[in-house]
């Protein structure tokens, strides 16, 4: 069964999604979130409205038509900030609080690590790192890493 | 910031020196730079440097990956406006028709981007009034808003933030510990000099026994018993001085190394008490107990066992080098040049060993892990009938230890064998080479016998000296553990010049304060002055916020941005404890410590009389239960004792709040854990608690705020309303859409349990 409801989506000139729904009537400023962010992140997508309500629900981002689906992709990509850890660099000490040097899908930048707690396992193989800004540094398979930034890794865990 | 330019003198100095010379390119004549804000990440929220200045006319901006920079000139109906959302920022700039601009970044360029904003309404408002910006009195600091002085560039509450990793040397900031026995310390490494020495006697004396008794009498001499006496006793007495002084020297530095590690314990544990809410909240309670314990047990024993062995044997090794090479240099050099070859061998085996050890450690945790899952949560297992799932999942984790274990071994087996074959050889080259030098040079066979006899004990120790490296980093790894919760600054740090309160009359300002909680706002913005003795309730959905402003104002933690002010005094200024003292806190699940009730009851107050324990009992209606107990004040509650109900033990925490007097009350969902009778009871005692006092109350049921004289409704971190209660049900806002839903369904109201 599909719980896709039906609604139109446009961007408004403030740079704010808007949905119109039979159901929920219009939204201004409406944003869509990921349910599964790392298991399943283009299944199931809330459309959640200014004050936290749900006012609208994608079972699947393929199934959209193609402007739907560009808004609501372009929305998410402004919204989530995970940037992907690709590579350690170097760690300025293995005692925290630690700065590390790192490579990421979205650039090379340092973060500051405060606590060995602050990095957290998520399934199997994943890791989240958690910096002292709150920016979260995801790690998804452990084993993909190369030697050096796993041996470097590896002394925090 | 060395420009020396006259136009430069419109850049304040503290702007950042990478931008100054492509800014001042960019700035018109006489025109000031008021406020700025840098970025790290561009508008696709890749990392990458960016700008925006706010000057009297128009804002600059350069945003990261772009060559050139923008200008929008300051025009009426312009408003710029910043949110957050998991971690990252956006500003972004509107007129009434549209977005003209945005940029983004990561969260610790927020207050400069706030303070830019707060700049850019000023200078908006001056330009619609013609009235030129107000200065401000003092200048404040744009991320905690307190006062900086007229010449300070930083602001000294915010500096203390430092990110500074502690050395990696940590086991020698153990020094710290060890410096009060330095004396016993220094014994000891004599009492370990001469024992050593000592027990390089008895193999020198085997050389004389050698070739003046025993090749003789082979040759057809007879033996001289004065001669082999000499010896003999020679050896004895040496054995003997090595045995006094190897047990002094022991004795002397374990308890030495027994008191280092007590000292390290106590002083961490105290340390532990000084540390926030928040540190306690992000560790396991398992893994700090074990830091305090176990670790610092496992330096002890490696200052007592494995560095004192590890010393011996140095020593030992240094003393055989100059007694082997004073008897015959070459038989020497070829006696230790296999030494370090073998020494190497070992480490290399050890190294394999030491990250397979860890491996097994780590699937070890596996193992437990599944336990600490399941036991505390066995009655869910059962009731989904999961016992086979969980069976599996323990087998499973227990199959890859043992996997694990199975690789393991093969290596490990092989070392003890590895060893001895090594060492083996290694006496087989003395050997070679000694029969080499006794046939052809004029080595005797007693000069031989010694070296071999010195050598074969040498070699047996080489095993163990090569364990020192990863017992070191083991000892390394506990002391850093320690270490980091002594380099733990508390996140309510003491202040360095702290303000005395004299008299407190209980004022609470909250001054655009916000919490962010990880990467999530908790409080946004809230600003409040509570009147003393004025009685506030806090009301508000679950996750609203309330509690959190509680801990912010009982200063468990800190705020991240804004202030909290005790008539008019940032309480970060004050001393934690003489701040605590002011706050009397009554919680919803009250925590009654091991003891009687009397003691329990002047716990904040340990040198309270009788008499003020009783009159607090009876201002909390505890009195009386108290009595009808067999022991009366002295019986024991806490972990063991007297079973209490919850509304008893509440009056108990009351009256306990009661004792220390003070002058600020807060009263976290106080009543919210017990039935409707016995909340009558304990709304009596808090009626007297309340009297007088600046009190802060949260409740669940909002029928218990009704004496309150302002009802505070939260919403998401924010404000929503202020005002009493009848003006609240009057204006039909946020307060009376929560009266009407607690209204409909009296008890159960899910929404609102915290």
């Amino acid at each position: 069964m599909s719980h896709t409801m039906q609604f139109q989506l446009s961007r408004n000139s403030f740079g704010r999604l808007v949905l119109e729904s039979a159901e929920h009537g219009r939204h201004e400023g409406v944003v869509p979130v990921r349910a599964f962010p790392v298991a399943a992140p283009d299944k199931g997508i809330a459309l959640v409205s200014t004050d936290g309500h749900e006012v609208g629900w994608i079972d699947e981002l393929s199934a959209l038509n193609a402007t739907t689906r560009a808004l609501v992709e372009q929305e998410l990509a402004s919204r989530e900030f995970m940037p992907e850890l690709l590579q350690l660099v170097s760690v300025s000490s293995f005692a925290t609080p630690s700065t590390w040097q790192v490579r990421t899908d979205r650039g090379p930048t340092e973060l500051i690590l405060k606590g060995e707690e602050d990095i957290r396992r998520i399934g199997r193989e994943g890791l989240l790192v958690l910096d002292s800004h709150g920016v979260q540094f995801l790690i998804r398979d452990l084993a993909q890493l190369d030697r050096h930034s796993r041996r470097l890794l590896d002394r925090f865990l | 910031m060395i420009f020396e330019q006259a136009a430069n003198s419109l850049i304040p100095p503290a702007f950042p020196d990478a931008w100054q010379a492509d800014l001042l390119a960019q700035l018109a004549e006489a025109e000031t730079v008021l406020a700025w804000a840098e970025q790290d990440l561009d508008l696709q929220l890749c990392f990458g440097k960016g700008m925006l200045v706010l000057t009297a006319q128009r804002l600059l901006t350069k945003r990261a990956g772009e060559a050139e920079w923008q200008s929008h000139l300051l025009r009426d109906g312009l408003r710029l406006q910043q949110h957050d959302h998991a971690g990252v920022a956006s500003l972004e700039l509107f007129d009434a028709a549209a977005r003209i601009a945005q940029w983004r970044y990561t969260l610790n360029h927020g207050p400069a981007a706030q303070h830019l904003i707060e700049r850019f309404a000023l200078q908006l408002d001056s330009l619609r009034s013609g009235q030129p910006v107000p200065e401000p009195e003092h200048a404040h600091c744009p991320k905690c808003k307190a006062e900086l002085d007229a010449d300070a560039e930083e602001c000294p509450v915010c500096t203390r933030e430092i990110h500074q990793p502690p050395s990696t040397w940590t086991l020698l900031r153990l020094w710290r510990f060890a410096k009060p026995y330095q004396g016993q310390l220094l014994l000891g490494f004599l009492l370990m000099l001469g024992s050593t020495a000592a027990t390089l006697v008895s193999p020198y004396l085997t050389m004389p026994l050698m070739d003046e008794v025993l090749i003789p009498y082979q040759n057809g001499a007879s033996i001289e018993l004065s001669t082999v006496g000499l010896y003999l006793g020679g050896m004895l007495m040496a054995a003997l001085v090595s045995w006094g002084l190897g047990w002094a020297k022991t004795y002397i530095l374990a308890l030495v190394s027994e008191r280092i590690s007590a000292d390290l314990r106590t002083t961490t544990y105290e340390h532990l008490l000084q540390l926030s809410l928040e540190y306690f909240g992000g560790k396991r309670t398992g893994d700090l107990m074990s830091r305090i314990g176990s670790e610092s047990d496992r330096i002890s024993v490696f200052l007592s066992l494995h560095a004192l062995d590890f010393i011996t044997d140095v020593l030992m090794l240094v003393m055989t080098t100059i007694i082997l090479f004073s008897i015959n240099p070459w038989l020497a050099l070829a006696t230790l040049l296999p030494l370090p070859l073998i020494a190497w061998l070992i480490h290399l085996v050890r190294d394999r060993l030491r990250t397979g050890f860890e491996k097994i450690d780590r699937v070890w945790g596996e193992v437990t892990s599944v336990l600490a899952d399941t036991i505390p949560g066995i009655r869910v297992v059962k009731a989904f009938a999961q016992e086979q799932r969980e069976a599996a999942r323990f087998r499973e984790a227990n199959k890859h230890n043992l996997y694990i274990n199975d690789k393991l071994n093969k290596v490990w087996s092989l070392f003890s064998p590895t060893v001895s074959l090594l060492t083996d050889i290694g006496l087989l080259v003395v050997w070679a080479f000694g029969i080499w030098l006794i046939a052809h040079h004029n080595v005797t066979v007693g000069t031989l016998t010694a070296f071999l006899a010195y050598i074969g004990r040498f070699y047996g120790r080489l095993d163990s000296m090569s364990r020192i490296v990863s017992v070191t980093q083991k000892s390394a790894a506990a002391a850093k553990r320690i270490f980091d919760i002594l380099d733990h600054v508390s996140n309510v740090p003491e202040p360095t010049r702290p303000v005395q309160l004299k008299q407190v009359s209980g004022q609470i300002e909250l001054r655009d304060i916000r919490f962010r909680y990880g990467n999530r706002a908790v409080i946004k913005g809230l600003g409040l002055t509570i009147r003393p003795g004025e009685m506030v309730g806090l009301v508000g959905h679950s996750g609203s916020g309330k509690s959190t402003l509680v801990n912010l104002i009982c200063r468990f933690y800190d705020v991240s941005e804004g202030a909290i002010l005790l008539d008019g005094t940032d309480i970060r200024s004050l001393p934690v404890a003489d701040f605590r003292r002011h706050i009397g806190l009554v919680l919803q699940e009250p925590f009654l410590f091991f003891g009687t009730i009397a003691e329990n009851i002047a716990y904040g107050k340990p040198d309270a009389t009788r008499e003020e324990i009783i009159a607090a009992a009876r201002a909390a209606h505890a009195h009386e239960f108290i009595l009808r107990l067999p022991l009366g004040y002295d019986s024991l509650v806490g972990e063991r004792g007297q079973g209490l109900s919850g509304g008893e033990r509440q009056r108990i925490s009351i009256a306990r709040a009661l004792l220390i007097d003070p002058r600020i009350l807060i009263l976290d969902e106080a009543t919210s854990s017990v039935d409707t009778e016995t909340e009558k009871e304990i709304q009596k005692a808090l009626d007297n608690l309340v009297k007088g006092r600046t009190t802060i109350a949260i409740a669940h049921r909002l029928s218990t705020l009704r004496q309150a004289d302002r009802l505070v409704v939260m919403d998401r971190g924010e404000i929503v309303e202020v005002g009493p209660h009848d003006e609240l049900m009057a204006r039909e806002g946020a307060y009376w859409r929560l009266y009407q839903a607690q209204a409909r369904n009296v008890d159960t109201d899910p929404d609102d349990a915290e």
